[in-house]
């Protein structure tokens, strides 16, 4: 292959099994992207020392045949992901140099598995965003353009460092996190494949926390069968984190084959919204079509509580993010603002300065619904609320084994576009919040071009640890829609 | 119980009033490492030495609870006679302040780990109380802000953030500053015994918040009966008491200010005050409008706390007789109330009780407990865990007296000897002669010694038989303390030929 970095996780992985390419060369050929691609400023970090360091490592273990599941694969870590010894933003200012003195239990499993980090992908500031517009250190640029077209489009967010890196093939595969979408949108709108997992699946240790009861860990990839791969190394139940679940983590490449014959496919008829683009809804049927000749049987569901799904999120990921991102204060590690008078100046200045603009909103927001007199009319409701979305869920899946929804209600937007309407901004998320609500795993399938020549995908979302089953069921969507696209490399000059 | 005694009455310029107090009660919990983290918990340490990034609140970090810690909230609900509820749910109790890293406490608010108890308290005019527990919950502890270390910059200390305290809060049953204190000092036995809580009060293991208010003869009554707080007056609460002393100071101080604000025909405001040792006086710390909004909310990082009914029994089955149990038992044995509630305050000190009452008269080693052992500890300064003397020691001591072979008085010279030189006091009793001499022909002999040099004596004597105590302490003098003085009476009665009564 004259490409090496336009290979698939899975090829990469039986190219070194077969000792056709080194690490090395592999990694040699993602820095020397990673270098031409800065344009698209994917990455807040690079670490191509170290990541060329690690690949003779793993290059020595192949040679003396002790590989692990991911040997010598180089790959995007988001600048959550706490990683030891290299700086460690969540895109704020307020961290400022911090450069953490252990490793996120995400990443220990990757780099157990043999795999070399290339560097940290950009996302937006606390993985607030649906457009990686609210990093402090700068957007994104989609490595997509539309037909015809040079203006600058976003990835998606707020894992879009990580998206525009798989989609620019500056990595074979990077990890994300996901708390209203935030792995399977960007993922959709970069052409991408983007898995969120199970509630509890992965480990939270070590991740910079936004919303604690809604974040997950999860992996972005070219390819269905790569994020089988790459869910399988990051997966474990783990002792440091108090919610992860202790449940067999199946071999998911394995059972990805298995085909669809009488899998039963629901398809809520809340997502058919009011407004949302025709091709949209186009898509979706198409997905259907594709899964019925595949012989799923298309179901007719109903998730009645859906258009509660977007206020319920917006006000319980604020609360915890208000608590969460209480510890950003200027005392111990961080940000701290010069010339204070008190202590209150310095948490009002230090705070002030250190966290955007959208950060600061969702801190109000969440707040305010949990301050005394509001917290029964806000939080306490959409709690309730949080329940009975979950039983939607519960319910549909006795009918069904796995929903076909549609993953975004449009393709990636120009730079700029929606960044003065926040709530515009959060429509975003419509079609993927309700699986972070719920608990369940979900996936984002690249389903075709829009009628711009921009990808758009198709979500599929799994019962809860019932990743294999919906893993299979994306890899349907992903033959039938055959999607062979990549974005011209117009900032390789 | 709750009808208003005269004594617990607070006479003002307009009348009496009753005092109301609650406690809430900051208990740290024994174990090794914190409520959630692995760091320890060992008082004393350097600064910023047992801390873990978890404790430290540092992006990532997320609690695991530790199942010891939650052992010991179970013991000490089982010891307070408290329902044990078998789920509950930790949540985040919000604010800033530096020694808080997370920005929140973890805490538990609506769902404690604990529900309802009781625990009952002895007072000196040997009534007893019950003080009704509303709840246990457990928590975090913050750090310590250093102020007096640098001219501009404060301090922080996290060795004490996330160790695991349990909170214990009363019901308002408590009616005087006596009361308060001997409430406090009962529970601290209780968790001493259980050993879930060293109850050290100058290292901050213990601290209690008071909540006093006052109200008109009558309105505890009335609250006792319909549960309605109206009955009582606005309560102010006094943080962070730190010794038995400072709780009665505090609790009369402010119920005095709060019955003159009222009688001057102010009105009490809800607010949190703070008691000046010093000044022995207490001072507006914050009103209920600069009170904290709180926003707690559960906290996401926890799963709900939940146990099954079996782990609970099995260690009810591993608790340790508690005070009300080893005094009911001492009461059997011959104790006066009082007296046992004294003995068994301290785990310690009940302990060498039993080991020094072993087959021996009850009373007699109480006694010789409180006057002979406890005296000589209080003026040397020392702890009954310090005692030079064993029990066992003391045992053969009050035997030695009980079978009359030494008097009560040699008794008291034995214990000195052995308290400062140590050694067996029956082998000091032999290799110093002190046995009593109950051999009727030396007596005699130093009856007639006494008789001869006081011939006058033996004539006032004869008119005033009162005189005969006299003789006796002579005679003892004579024999040196070791004449068996019943022997001494009995022979001087025949000698100078006295009635038997006198």
């Amino acid at each position: 292959m004259s490409d090496l970095t336009a290979m698939t996780l899975a090829e990469a992985r039986d190219a070194i099994r077969a000792k056709t390419i080194s690490s090395r060369e592999l990694t040699g050929a993602f820095v020397s992207a990673i270098e031409k691609a800065r344009p698209l400023n994917a990455f807040i970090t690079e670490a191509a020392e170290n990541a060329l360091l690690t690949a003779d490592a793993a290059d020595k273990r192949i040679a003396s045949g002790q590989m692990g599941a991911l040997e010598g694969l180089p790959l995007a870590i988001k600048d959550l992901f706490c990683t030891k010894g290299t700086r460690t933003t969540a895109a704020s200012k307020i961290l400022g140099n911090f450069m953490p003195p252990y490793e996120s239990t995400v990443t220990q499993n990757l780099w157990d598995a043999g795999a070399v980090m290339l560097g940290k992908t950009n996302l937006d500031e606390f993985a607030m965003g649906s457009s990686n517009e609210t990093s402090a250190f700068g957007n994104v640029i989609n490595p997509w353009r539309a037909k015809n077209s040079n203006v600058n489009l976003v990835p998606g967010g707020s894992s879009g460092g990580s998206a525009a890196a798989v989609a620019a093939d500056l990595c074979l595969a990077a990890t994300g996190t996901d708390t209203g979408g935030s792995i399977r949108q960007p993922a959709a709108v970069t052409g991408r494949v983007g898995l969120k997992p199970t509630y509890g699946r992965c480990s939270r240790f070590g991740i910079v926390a936004f919303a604690s009861s809604l974040d997950q860990a999860g992996p972005m990839t070219k390819t269905v069968k790569d994020a089988a791969i790459m869910l399988k190394s990051m997966a474990s139940v783990d002792a440091k984190d108090s919610t992860s679940v202790d449940m067999e983590v199946p071999d998911y490449e394995k059972l990805l084959d298995g085909g669809i014959k009488g899998l039963r496919v629901g398809i809520p008829r809340e997502y058919r919204m009011d407004g949302a683009p025709a091709e949209i809804d186009a898509l979706w049927s198409k997905g259907a079509e594709w899964l019925k000749a595949q012989g799923a049987e298309i179901v007719d569901v109903s998730l009645p509580h859906t258009k509660y799904a977007l206020p319920t999120y917006y006000i319980v990921a604020p609360a915890e993010a208000s608590a969460n991102l209480a510890r950003y204060d200027g005392v111990r590690f961080g940000y701290r603002a010069e010339g204070v008078r008190d202590i209150t100046d310095l948490y009002e200045k230090s705070r002030g300065e250190g966290f955007g603009a959208e950060v600061q909103r969702r801190i109000l927001i969440g707040t305010y619904v949990l301050s005394a007199g509001y917290y029964d009319a806000y939080y306490s409701r959409a709690q309730k609320l949080r329940t009975l979305i979950k039983r939607d869920f519960e319910q549909a899946f006795e009918l069904c084994d796995v929903l076909l929804t549609p993953t975004t209600p449009g393709p990636a937007f120009g730079v700029g576009a929606k960044t003065s309407d926040p709530l515009e901004m959060y429509l975003q998320d419509v079609f993927t919040v309700t699986v972070n609500l719920a608990g369940l795993p979900g996936i984002s399938v690249p389903a075709g071009l829009s009628e711009n020549g921009l990808p758009l995908g198709l979500q599929v979302i799994g019962k809860a640890f019932d990743e294999a089953t919906m893993l299979r069921a994306a890899r349907a969507v992903e033959m039938a829609a055959d999607f062979k696209h990549s974005p011209a490399r117009w900032w390789s000059v | 119980m709750n009808a208003p005694i005269k004594n617990k009455l607070l006479k003002g310029e307009t009348g009496e009033w009753e005092i109301v107090i609650g406690m809430e009660v900051h208990a740290q919990v024994l174990s090794q490492s914190k409520l959630f983290s692995g760091a320890s918990t060992q008082f004393g340490a350097e600064p910023n030495s047992q801390v873990s990034f978890i404790d430290a609140g540092f992006p990532g970090m997320l609690p695991v609870i530790n199942a010891k810690c939650v052992e010991q909230a179970v013991r000490t609900g089982l010891g307070l006679k408290a329902k044990i509820n078998l789920r509950s749910l930790f949540d985040r109790k919000n604010y800033f302040f530096p020694d808080l890293p997370q920005g929140y406490q973890i805490s538990q608010y609506k769902d404690p780990i604990v529900g309802e108890g009781e625990v009952l308290i002895d007072l000196k005019d040997g009534e007893t109380i019950q003080v009704g527990i509303e709840r246990l919950h457990l928590e975090q502890d913050a750090g310590k802000s250093l102020h007096d270390q640098h001219p501009d910059n404060s301090f922080v200390d996290l060795n004490r953030s996330g160790i695991a305290l349990m909170e214990i809060v009363t019901k308002p049953h408590m009616r005087t500053s006596e009361e308060a204190a001997a409430f406090l000092k009962k529970l601290r036995a209780i968790v001493r015994y259980l050993g879930t809580c060293d109850g050290n009060m100058d290292e901050g293991s213990m601290r209690a918040d008071i909540n006093v208010s006052v109200c008109r003869v009558g309105g505890y009554e009335e609250f006792r009966r319909t549960g309605s707080f109206k009955s009582l007056g606005t309560r102010c609460e006094i943080k962070n008491v730190n010794s038995m002393r400072f709780i009665a100071q505090a609790v009369e101080y402010e119920a005095r200010r709060q019955i003159e604000v009222i009688e001057g025909g102010g009105t009490i405001a809800q607010e949190t005050r703070r008691y000046d040792s010093k000044l022995g006086e207490t001072r507006s710390m914050r009103s209920k409008e600069e009170a904290h909004d709180y926003r707690y909310f559960p906290d996401p990082d926890l799963l709900p706390l939940e146990f099954e009914q079996s782990w609970v029994d099995a260690i009810a089955k591993t608790l340790p007789e508690l005070p009300d149990e080893k005094k009911a038992r001492f009461v059997q044995g011959g104790l006066s109330s009082y007296d046992a509630s004294v003995l068994v305050a301290e785990r310690e000190l009940a302990d060498y009780y039993e080991e020094l009452a072993k087959g021996v008269d009850a009373k007699a080693a109480a006694n010789w407990l409180n006057n002979e052992i406890l005296g000589r500890l209080n003026r040397d300064g020392l702890s009954i865990t310090d005692v030079p003397v064993s029990a066992a020691a003391n045992n053969s001591i009050i035997q030695m007296i009980s079978d009359k072979t030494i008097s009560g008085k040699i008794a008291k010279d034995l214990l000195d000897i052995v308290w400062t030189e140590g050694g067996d006091p029956r082998a000091v009793v032999e290799l110093r002669g002190m046995k009593q001499v109950t051999d009727t022909g030396a007596i005699d002999a130093a009856i007639e010694a006494v008789i001869a040099a006081n011939p006058d004596k033996v004539e006032e004597v004869k008119a005033k038989p009162k005189l005969a105590a006299w003789f006796v302490g002579q005679v003892m003098k004579q024999t040196g303390g070791k004449a068996n003085p019943a022997a001494v009476n009995a022979a001087l009665k025949i000698r100078l030929n006295l009635p038997d009564e006198g």
